[in-house]
């Protein structure tokens, strides 16, 4: 077993071992989950707090009160995330913190709010109109009201180096993802995705120091691997961005011939295309990244681009051949995206698979014979 | 048990004339160009700013709902599907798209290419996503005024800065787009209007309190909400108002209700399942049932508790409306306490919460209101799923057993209040 793969197994604990280890050795330290799919983590750091992305609750935990709180129709981790709270698994988190991305989590947020009252719950609001010259100013409002209310519940102050030195604690990291992500698209033979996804969701509960050193550690890692190439068609996969697939069907895709040279997996650790810059004032750098340096997204909307180019180029960039769609059952910004992108494919000549998943599915026959099929018609076409 | 009624006073014909010529109007400006189009959302919209030009407004969910409620939808809606929108993409969405690919619209006229697809980002994600696929399809040039959403009580400077100055900027695009100067005066004489029109609807609003309410506050504030979108900040809206208000008001004063007998009186939350309205109606209509508030009617604005338009500051107020003074930017729990000053204020026997399929920002976490009204509270509540666009979610047997039971315990509840008592 790999030593990304021990802290797999440890952060998919839903006694979440990991955040209680950080708190013993931090007495009095504070921890906040955020939701997918991005948050400024480094405000959470600056504030001598743990940042926790909580991506649901998987296969582990059985849903019996959430049903009833959100309805037909509703997604699995949005159920998940709720059932965690009702039956006490959230108990090392102090806050937990949401963002923009659908109505469905944005509802969760006030019904977390109401029935946890102890805990600090907060709503971040991401801009979608980055041409207006005004969500720079009104970001970098945003992030300092999140910023205050993080220094009241942890009672500090914090500073500008704090924010510019947690900053470049996470470009570094990021940076490491971002060479992890090209050495995959340059040998994928050398990094299995089912591999690269544990190292990289790892970094939503370990503490970034110690994440960056695996990340590290990786990059020893994998290129000294003895891998030999497989007769296997390269595919990006899109649409896995909030709630995440279960490990088994990544790895059955890489099972029924298919490299992944690129992905939206826990994006969110992914989430720049380049370093936020670490001089001036720090809130205002973390805006205009957010702004300007973000990868696109389904959950981000960006006029001056639209989201099918950012895909067509990730293909093309990658050398993909084809598309596959792992989408969430009931993930609205997937489903109404899956329009566009595929007109743009179908229109650009490139093939795609639209396919469906819930973060507790055990069972996955029919997918796996959907790909096979898909890859077949590739291969002998 | 009485026979249905509904109110069909004059104000519905006067509705009708009115609608019917905002869709000549559309008529013309496809046929002809002029006047200028802007298409936009009902939620938080800004049709104030859209005088300063003389534009008209197209609300593409007003042109969904008339669909649905003439049996029309489900054609449109397959047409999207067909293109690759998933069964749970919002229907009204889909009916949208499958028109415009179709070239069906609910009266048979043309539907202008608008001059400008103004997305107003009132805390429904999937009007982003709506607008910008609408905005590819018709090859329209598209502006988002993004909103901040209701974190807080109320917002802050910097929300309300931020969207004055995408008003601003869209004022410019428009300039652009209309090749005409935004006319500062007119502006402020639509903001003016739209002062006096709510406080009329305000008022209407508040004749529901009255026990008869002289009209139904779900069911018959529909017929009143599309002048409310499309004419409240030019003359025509205030007279209609002023027309409603004495009408409604005559009816209540002379002790008619909308049923012989007002049975019940009802909160109700959620939009309506239009492909089935009148059925819908009718199995509340059954029990005497009268709606006399809905947070439904409060998506284009939230008029009833105070809220008005100000022309000495046009600007601010329209990004206030949009801000905070509509149901969709509102966040959850504003709307538990909209739906408990209904419930204590307008004095209902219970909430009735239908959850709509499409729209997840209504429906999402509805069981978490029942939960709170029902366990909290102790407020009769009863929970029942549909949609608003698409035919194929709408179970009758099933939903008019659900209300029936829901009105037999009430009644059960009602003749034993003495004796329990």
């Amino acid at each position: 077993m790999y030593f990304f793969e021990r802290s797999f197994d440890r952060c998919s604990d839903l006694g979440f071992p990991s955040v209680r280890k950080w708190k013993e050795q931090h007495p009095g330290g504070q921890v906040i989950a955020y939701f997918p799919v991005y948050a400024p983590v480094e405000l959470i750091h600056a504030a001598g707090m743990l940042p926790v992305g909580l991506s649901g609750a998987g296969d582990r935990l059985d849903i019996q009160h959430a049903d009833a709180r959100f309805g037909s129709f509703i997604c699995s981790i949005v159920k998940t995330t709720l059932e965690m709270g009702l039956t006490g698994h959230l108990e090392p988190f102090d806050g937990f913190l949401f963002s923009t991305i659908c109505d469905s989590a944005r509802n969760l947020c006030f019904v977390m709010k109401r029935n946890f009252p102890s805990m600090y719950v907060d709503f971040l609001h991401l801009p979608h109109n980055p041409s207006s010259p005004a969500a720079t100013q009104f970001l970098a409002e945003e992030y300092r009201r999140v910023l205050g209310e993080l220094e009241r519940l942890g009672n500090c102050k914090v500073n500008d180096d704090a924010l510019a030195c947690s900053i470049a604690l996470y470009n570094r990291n990021r940076a490491l993802i971002r060479e992890l992500y090209e050495l995959r698209r340059r040998s994928p033979e050398l990094v299995p995705t089912s591999e690269l996804y544990q190292l990289i969701r790892c970094g939503n509960f370990l503490p970034v120091e110690e994440h960056t050193t695996e990340l590290e550690q990786a990059l020893t890692h994998f290129p000294s691997r003895n891998a030999k190439k497989r007769d296997s068609i390269r595919i990006v996969v899109e649409g896995s961005f909030c709630e995440q697939p279960p490990l088994p069907l990544i790895r059955l895709i890489e099972e029924a011939g298919c490299y992944i040279v690129d992905d939206d997996f826990v994006i969110g650790q992914n989430w720049f295309d380049s370093d936020i810059p670490t001089d001036g004032d720090p809130l205002l750098a973390l805006a205009c990244s957010y702004l300007d340096r973000s990868v696109y997204s389904s959950v981000r909307h960006d006029f001056r681009k639209p989201r099918w180019e950012g895909l067509v180029e990730k293909v093309r960039r990658s050398k993909a051949d084809a598309v596959l769609f792992l989408i969430a059952k009931f993930c609205e910004p997937a489903y109404f995206d899956y329009v566009p992108y595929k007109q743009e494919l179908e229109g650009a000549g490139i093939p795609h698979l639209p396919l469906e998943f819930e973060e507790k599915s055990f069972t996955f026959d029919r997918l796996r014979t959907e790909i096979e099929t898909f890859v077949e018609s590739l291969i002998f076409d | 048990m009485s026979d249905k009624k509904e109110y069909r006073g004059s104000i519905h014909q006067q509705q009708k004339n009115l609608m019917l010529a905002w869709y000549d109007q559309l008529d013309r400006a496809a046929n002809t160009g002029d006047p200028p189009t802007v298409s936009m959302m009902i939620s938080g919209n800004c049709v104030e700013l859209l005088e300063g030009f003389g534009a008209v407004p197209i609300y593409p969910e007003v042109n969904a709902l008339q669909l649905a409620i003439r049996h029309q939808s489900l054609d449109p809606i397959l047409a999207a599907e067909d293109l690759g929108y998933a069964a749970d993409n919002c229907a009204y969405v889909k009916a949208d798209i499958g028109c415009i690919l179709k070239g069906i619209t609910p009266t048979g006229g043309k539907l202008p290419t608008p001059t400008l697809i103004l997305c107003n980002f009132v805390g429904c994600n999937t009007y982003l996503k709506w607008f910008e696929h609408t905005a590819k399809l018709q090859k329209a040039p598209l502006y988002v005024i993004d909103v901040p959403f209701m974190r807080a009580d109320t917002p802050s400077r910097s929300d309300v800065e931020y969207v004055v100055k995408q008003l601003q900027e869209t004022v410019k695009k428009l300039e652009q787009l209309t090749g005409r100067k935004f006319d500062h005066d007119r502006f402020r004489q639509a903001v003016e209007c739209s002062s006096r029109s709510e406080e009329l609807w305000s008022q209407i609003k508040h004749l529901a309190r009255r026990s008869p309410s002289p009209f139904d506050a779900y069911f018959d504030a529909i017929t009143l909400m599309g002048p409310l979108y499309v004419y409240r900040a030019r003359p025509e809206g205030v007279e209609f108002f002023e027309a409603a208000l004495a009408e409604l008001q005559a009816k209540s004063d002379a002790g008619k209700g909308v049923y012989e007998q007002e049975h019940f009186r009802l909160v109700m939350e959620g939009p309506p399942p239009y492909p089935y309205f009148r059925t819908f109606r009718d199995m509340f209509a059954k029990w005497q049932a009268c709606a006399v508030a809905s947070t439904y009617s409060t998506v284009g604005g939230l008029w009833e508790f105070g809220f008005r338009h100000d022309p000495d500051k046009p600007f601010e107020s329209v990004a206030m409306h949009m801000i905070a003074q509509n149901v969709t930017n509102r966040n959850f729990l504003q709307r538990y306490e909209q739906i408990r000053r209904y419930v204590e204020d307008w004095n209902a026997d219970g909430v009735i919460i239908h959850f709509v399929k499409s729209c997840r920002l209504f429906s999402a976490g509805q069981g978490d209101m029942r939960d709170y009204f029902t366990k909290q509270l102790g407020v009769p509540t009863l929970y029942i799923e549909s949609d608003l666009e698409d035919p194929r979610y709408f179970a009758e047997a099933q939903t008019k057993n659900r209300i029936d039971a829901f009105f037999e315990a009430l009644e059960h509840a009602k003749a034993t209040a003495p004796v329990r008592a």
